[in-house]
């Protein structure tokens, strides 16, 4: 009797503590996803901080006055002419009209608020419209970077020190008067890359990805699942499968800068492909998410319950017919789960298309399978190793756009999954 | 169904990437090499793509040697039209560009690069040589008892090194190693400084280049990003406080930082255009002659490159800081432009 009670004595005793050690297990678990949920929090807040401005764009409303005479033009048809035509005087001549205080003198400083890339949009203007020449119009113009920067963070000195005083002056009046205006970014999306980060856009990247991507897909998806469809229900059971199961497994965990070096040395150098096109990026890529479709779609088809075989057996099914009326179906959510897990990693991969040239500045959008392009992520790297400040915010913003496309893809294969899932 | 539509759609897509006529003939211009003249060689086709009717050039930035190698593997549209590289084909380079049929290849040389120590204009200048830098800024320096001896770097003044400098913390603000300037700052200015040393006299050249190339790391060497602009800012707060950056920005603000001297010689245009400046290098591009008329615009690209617009006295690339050549060199390159002549190796000796 003494020793139960001493028993229930010591249970009670102890049961504080237990409990207290409890609280400390729980305790523990929410402060693991509280860190996990503040890095993102930090990671996002920092991201959309420095790139919420790069969606935004500089432009100058000018009236314009197309005289002939100042642009040595005299027939907006002619090549010739138009390629010796001064298409950056009239656009200083209009800006200093708006800047009362700018003398003749000044004109360079004037011209600095410019983009160096505002004529060429003048002379397309031209070349589309000849019946314009000699007329007076009111048209939009990207300013210069520094402007951009500067208008962007009014106030802090850091963004200011490109631009003279006399020249935030001038910005700070135009920008009162209306004509320095900001605006959504639409230059960012319509355009492929260029040095300049005014002008420099996101498309060529968008366009590259997604080339990229339906090689990588069309590729391994089929060769992926029929792979696995092979190894799970015809493969007889011997130390060759169990060899090649093991060496899928591990070419799965390769880093994926070997991959590159194998597209490299085989797509390359061996078949002569050229470089930086979607078709080898594809490729390589294709390599790198073979084994993730792969192992993802084996698990699927062996999640399928031998009863619905045994079923299909019983009323006198063929094995494939098996396979392709009743296994496949069931085990489609899973497979098309693991594919586009596979390919959201695969969109976000910069190293494998580093050593086969997709890592290059190409500003032209690409229009084919076989065109030189870059990918989103690339954008990125380029961006974020260029010295000029306004690259810094149009980087962020590339970050966003592609996390955006990553989310979009995720969403798409929860969606998948709950449309096409069947519970039994 | 919808599944079996669903697999056919995606098969169907991958034969059709599959079949698709490879159009392997290229109409882009490909150029690969130094990281150093990428943010030149980008502007020049860039402009060239919006000015001419030819596509823009595509560039990689592989460096001059990865570029060299890509260059000189043979002759092919599948291989680069020009390589751009901060320093002169060596001799090997020729030697696998001849074995593999790209025997005719014509150099430009196109500017040059150099890195300054500056300060603002109302701090003391320095008039120092390399070793005195390596001294001040190696993480490892030589005993100043033993000069065999390699010890931490023990110094905090300049005035600890010689009297005559001035008597102020060694402070430097410079570029992290990510940096094309770094780069040529580890390699011309504190290698320069270093390699002569008895110290390191006996060492392999991988062992020496570990010491020589190494930056203190106790706070003395100061890394800044990528934006040199920062560091000028600091250096006009700052009277003790010296910053390394490209000279361009020197030039920019000549009128508040003052630029220290080096090995006896006061960076100047002239000095680091003639190779004088220690710590300055010349940037070169290379073309493969058999891709002219095959690859079209290539002409045209080096036209745009060496035209007065670009390289002259007020070029856009004088913008973006790249130290154009003076006005004989740059007829010459024009010379060179028109008549393309074939590079010997002799010239590389």
């Amino acid at each position: 009797m003494t020793d139960q009670l001493s028993q229930a004595e010591l249970v009670r005793k102890s049961l504080k503590r237990r409990y207290r050690k409890e609280r400390r297990f729980r305790a523990y678990g929410i402060a693991a996803i509280a860190i996990a949920l503040s890095a993102l929090v930090v990671l996002f807040a920092d991201i959309v901080g420095k790139g919420a401005t790069g969606f935004m764009k500089t432009t100058l409303d000018l009236q314009v006055e197309l005289d002939g005479e100042m642009m040595y033009l005299d027939d907006a048809t002619d090549e010739r002419q138009l390629k010796m035509a001064d298409f950056v005087e009239p656009l200083v001549q209009a800006l200093l009209k708006e800047i009362p205080s700018a003398t003749e003198s000044d004109r360079d400083a004037v011209a600095d608020l410019i983009n160096p890339y505002a004529s060429v949009t003048l002379r397309d203007a031209l070349k589309e419209n000849p019946e314009w020449l000699n007329t007076t119009r009111s048209m939009s113009f990207l300013a210069h970077t520094d402007v951009d920067v500067y208008v962007k963070h009014a106030g802090d000195d850091a963004y200011s020190i490109k631009l003279s005083q006399q020249q935030q002056r001038w910005v700070d009046q135009l920008v009162e008067k209306g004509i320095v205006e900001t605006s959504f970014n639409d230059t960012f999306f319509k355009n492929g890359d260029s040095r300049d980060p005014s002008k420099a856009g996101i498309l060529g990247a968008i366009i590259g990805s997604l080339l990229t991507m339906i090689v990588t897909l069309a590729l391994s998806f089929p060769i992926g699942v029929a792979a696995a469809i092979y190894l799970e229900e015809f493969a007889p059971q011997n130390k060759l499968t169990d060899f090649i199961e093991v060496n899928i497994n591990n070419l799965a965990a390769v880093p994926s800068i070997i991959f590159g070096l194998l597209g490299l040395a085989v797509f390359i150098n061996l078949f002569g492909m050229p470089r930086s096109v979607p078709v080898v990026g594809g490729l390589v890529l294709t390599l790198m998410t073979l084994p993730t479709i792969i192992i993802s779609s084996r698990a699927a088809i062996k999640s399928v319950p031998p009863s619905i075989r045994e079923a299909a057996e019983g009323i006198g099914a063929s094995k494939m017919q098996v396979v392709l009326h009743h296994v496949l179906p069931l085990a489609m959510p899973g497979m098309l789960t693991g594919s586009i897990i596979g390919m959201a990693q695969a969109l976000g991969e910069t190293a494998p298309l580093l050593l086969i040239g997709m890592v290059a500045f190409i500003v032209d959008v690409p229009e084919g399978f076989f065109d030189s392009a870059t990918v989103l992520p690339v954008q990125v790297f380029l961006w974020a190793g260029s010295p000029e400040l306004a690259f810094i915010e149009r980087a962020s913003a590339a970050i966003m756009v592609l996390l955006a496309f990553l989310i979009g893809m995720n969403a798409l294969a929860i969606w998948l999954r709950k449309r096409l899932e069947r519970r039994w | 169904m919808k599944l079996k539509t669903a697999l056919t759609s995606v098969a169907l897509a991958g034969t059709i990437a599959a079949v698709s006529t490879p159009a392997m003939a290229r109409d882009t211009i490909s150029i690969v090499g130094s990281s150093t003249v990428y943010p030149f060689a980008t502007v020049v086709a860039e402009r060239f793509g919006t000015k001419t009717e030819y596509s823009t050039p595509k560039l990689e930035s592989t460096g001059s040697g990865g570029g060299m190698k890509l260059f000189c593997q043979g002759i092919g549209t599948q291989h680069p039209d020009i390589t751009n590289a901060s320093r002169r084909m060596k001799t090997s380079e020729y030697d696998l560009c001849q074995k593999n049929g790209v025997t005719d290849i014509t150099e430009f040389r196109i500017g040059s690069d150099g890195i300054v120590i500056a300060s603002s204009q109302e701090a003391q200048n320095l008039d120092i040589t390399l070793e005195t830098l390596f001294l001040a800024l190696g993480k490892k320096v030589p005993n100043p008892d033993n000069e065999k001896e390699l010890i931490e770097n023990p110094y905090e003044k300049w005035s600890d090194i010689d009297s005559s400098l001035p008597n102020v913390a060694i402070r430097v603000m410079g570029p992290p190693p990510t940096s094309g300037t770094r780069d040529s700052f580890n390699e011309l200015a504190l290698q320069g400084g270093c390699e002569d040393l008895p110290a390191v006299a006996d060492m392999s050249e991988d062992d020496m280049e570990a010491v020589c190339q190494s930056v203190r790391e106790d706070g003395a060497f100061i890394e800044a990003g990528e934006n040199d602009n920062l560091i000028v800012q600091k250096l006009i707060d700052d009277d003790s406080l010296y910053g390394v950056f490209g000279y361009s920005f020197l030039e920019e603000n000549s009128d508040r930082l003052q630029a220290a001297t080096l090995n006896g010689v006061v960076p100047t245009v002239e000095a680091i255009a003639a190779d004088e400046y220690p710590v300055a290098r010349s940037l070169f591009f290379y073309v493969k002659k058999a891709h002219i008329g095959v690859i079209p615009g290539i002409k045209g690209y080096i036209e745009e490159f060496v035209s007065p617009a670009a390289m002259g006295r007020n070029g856009y690339l004088k913008s973006v800081g790249l130290i154009v050549p003076p006005r004989e060199a740059l007829m010459d390159l024009q010379d060179k432009a028109a008549n393309m002549p074939n590079l010997q190796k002799s010239e590389l000796l």
